[in-house]
């Protein structure tokens, strides 16, 4: 559900326009690229929102209605929210998206965080080889990655469980772990390290009191996204969960094929306003990380 | 450089190459007695700070011994060498107040949190630093940090204390403030202090004996005083001070005296080592031990040479004579004289006594 938009690229450029003396021509350009921005966040944003005011429609439609472009208050109704909510199928979906959610980002926080300490230490051999090791399943298309937990899970009993597809989105979600930690990791001196040996402590004490508290928002950051990339992922839950292992994703899926019905445009506003704040949530974090440098 | 056997710290026949060919500390031999105030003294690349990571425990010796109050520390860890360490950049804890810094050592070692609190609070006394606990690192100016960083260093009352370029990073004024500071710290509690830095002055002003190395090697080890006035080496006698060098072959050897012929003259000079006839020696001669002769006599080495370039500095002149093939020579003379009195161009007598002119043996290339 994260879009990794990046709109740097659509900033103007106040100075340029305040610093010269501007001919027609290139007001005309300036324009033009006002235009073509704001044609880019219009055509990532547009389909994203649509969605939001069509779940309250009245009618089972995916359309809008007359009645909802009038604004009348009979053309909008609660109704998809109250049919997800009374539908034990979605709390099933929700409850196992949250459970193996939750489950995948503590595995992939831990095993992450580890391997981005140990990448960092200079006396790690082969650390570009490793490094891109870790990396790979987010390079990977999900596809071949998820067809490879089938069957590779599947011979270890672990395809159609909780616990095959916890390990399966904590594979998944490691790679951020380890790209954020390492990030925040890279800022960071030595010797304190050296400086809590010195004064007496051992490497669990100055990880918990000096590394862990200094690289903490890396690594909620990096918790942030593991639990995003497992709690909008499809494509794994295809291949390796059976009925019980149903999470919204995938009950989305089915709603789309199965059961025409507005109900999963509520879901989708629900996984919207959850997304903007765990994007929030990580630019606070990022501000304050930032802070402490 | 014996080591003696009521020596705290040891370094035996100690060597350190980080890639197996070149070795950023070679053959070193030193012992630290408890309570010194010892620096280790060099140019950056000399190996200095190696010697001091190694003692920490950061960096393991490629061969030879070091030993802490007679016991070998290469199967001790860092954290039970006891130890306090203060780095250059400080290293504090920047999630952590003061406070909390201090205390970081204390709680390690299980200390009861009231007889911690006492430590916290004589330990920022020391450093006057009162009234700071409650503060993060962050909020405080690089001297009260480098204070913080020293009494977190001293807290947890280790016998030996390091010291990694700790003022490197402050103004000048401050750096000499806190070099009176720290030996005052020092002198208080009878610590045993090693001290790097590449400061000739702050090595002065701060040293019971300072280690002067070269390229992994320590060239002599020596009171501060002693290394001005009896430097064994030309690397020694360059970098504490100024010197004028003089490259010279011997001539005659008389006792503690030998004559040099520098080519257009010959010098009589004080023998350091044993040297024997036809060995190349360098001269080294303070500019300050260089006077003025109004009259033939009065030194026992003199010259008349032609004066290049006289620079004014108020309380003494500097003034560049010829000295032949051997180039420039300098000369500081008190300002007694009176600007003007040497002018470039003048030729002058000028000299110098035997004692004050040293044969050292050649630094190899």
């Amino acid at each position: 559900m994260l879009e990794h938009a990046n709109l740097d690229t659509c900033g103007s450029y106040p100075q340029r326009g305040r610093m010269t003396a501007s001919s027609p021509r290139e007001r005309a350009s300036h324009y033009a690229h006002v235009a073509f921005c704001a044609a880019v966040l219009v055509f990532l944003i547009a389909p994203i929102l649509v969605v939001v005011p069509l779940s309250f429609n009245a009618e089972p439609y995916f359309t809008f209605t007359e009645g909802m472009l009038r604004f009348e208050p009979d053309a909008y109704s609660l109704r998809w929210y109250a049919s997800i909510v009374e539908d034990e199928a979605w709390l099933r979906a929700l409850v196992n998206s949250l459970g193996i959610g939750v489950s995948a980002t503590v595995v992939a926080t831990v095993l992450g965080t580890l391997a981005a300490l140990g990448l960092a230490s200079p006396a790690m051999p082969g650390r570009p080889l490793v490094m891109g090791l870790l990396i790979s399943p987010m390079v990977t298309p999900v596809i071949i990655s998820a067809a490879g937990f089938f069957f590779f899970y599947s011979s270890l009993g672990l395809a159609q469980t909780h616990l095959g597809l916890i390990l399966a989105h904590a594979a998944l979600g490691t790679p951020f772990v380890v790209i954020t930690v390492t990030a925040t990791l890279a800022g960071f001196d030595v010797n304190l390290t050296r400086a809590a040996a010195s004064l007496g402590a051992g490497p669990w004490r100055t990880f918990r009191r000096v590394q862990l508290p200094l690289i903490a928002p890396g690594v909620l950051s990096g918790a942030l996204f593991a639990f995003a990339t497992s709690f909008d992922e499809v494509v794994a839950v295809l291949f390796m969960g059976g009925i019980d292992q149903r999470t919204i994703p995938r009950q989305m899926w089915s709603g789309i094929r199965e059961q025409i019905s507005p109900a999963i445009l509520a879901v989708a506003t629900f996984l919207i306003a959850f997304a903007l704040l765990l994007m929030g949530v990580v630019e606070w974090l990022r501000r304050r990380g930032s802070q402490a440098d | 450089m014996n080591a003696g056997t009521n020596a705290y710290v040891e370094f035996e026949g100690v060597h350190k190459s980080y890639d197996g060919e070149t070795e950023v500390v070679r053959d070193l031999h030193l012992s630290v007695q408890e309570g010194e105030f010892l620096t280790l003294l060099g140019p950056s690349g000399s190996g200095k700070t190696t010697c001091l990571m190694m003692l920490a425990g950061f960096e393991a010796p490629t061969r030879g011994a070091i030993r802490l109050g007679g016991r070998t520390i290469h199967d001790v860890p860092p954290r039970q060498r006891d130890i306090g360490m203060v780095f250059q950049n400080y290293a504090l804890f920047p999630h952590l107040t003061v406070g909390e810094n201090l205390r970081f050592p204390l709680e390690v070692r299980g200390m009861d949190k009231a007889v911690a609190a006492e430590r916290v609070r004589d330990a920022m006394r020391l450093v006057r630093l009162e009234g700071f606990e409650a503060r993060r690192p962050g909020e405080l100016s690089g001297g009260q940090q480098q204070r913080v960083a020293i009494a977190r260093a001293l807290v947890f009352e280790p016998r030996l204390v390091l010291m990694d370029e700790p003022l490197g990073a402050l103004d000048r004024r401050l750096r000499e403030e806190m070099q009176f500071e720290i030996r005052r710290i020092q002198r208080t509690l009878g610590v045993t202090v090693i001290y790097v830095t590449h400061d000739q002055q702050e090595a002065m002003v701060m040293s019971d004996r300072v280690a002067v190395f070269n390229r992994g090697r320590i060239e002599q080890v020596a009171a501060p005083e002693v290394l001005y006035e009896e430097p064994e080496r030309p690397f020694v006698a360059t970098f504490i001070g100024d010197n004028n060098l003089l490259r010279g072959e011997v001539v005659d050897v008389d006792g503690d005296y030998c004559q040099v012929d520098i080519g257009e003259h010959t010098i009589t000079a004080f023998l350091v080592s044993p040297r024997a006839v036809g060995d190349t020696v360098v001269l080294a001669v303070r500019p300050e031990r260089i006077g003025l002769a109004d009259e033939p006599g009065t030194y026992g080495n003199e010259f008349v040479v032609p004066i290049s370039d006289v620079i004014f500095l108020g309380d003494h002149l500097l003034v560049r004579a010829t000295m032949g093939e051997q180039g420039d020579f300098v000369v500081k003379i008190p300002n007694i004289v009176g600007h003007g009195a040497v002018l470039p161009g003048d030729r002058v007598r000028i000299g110098w006594t035997a004692t004050d002119c040293r044969a050292l043996v050649p630094d190899e290339d």
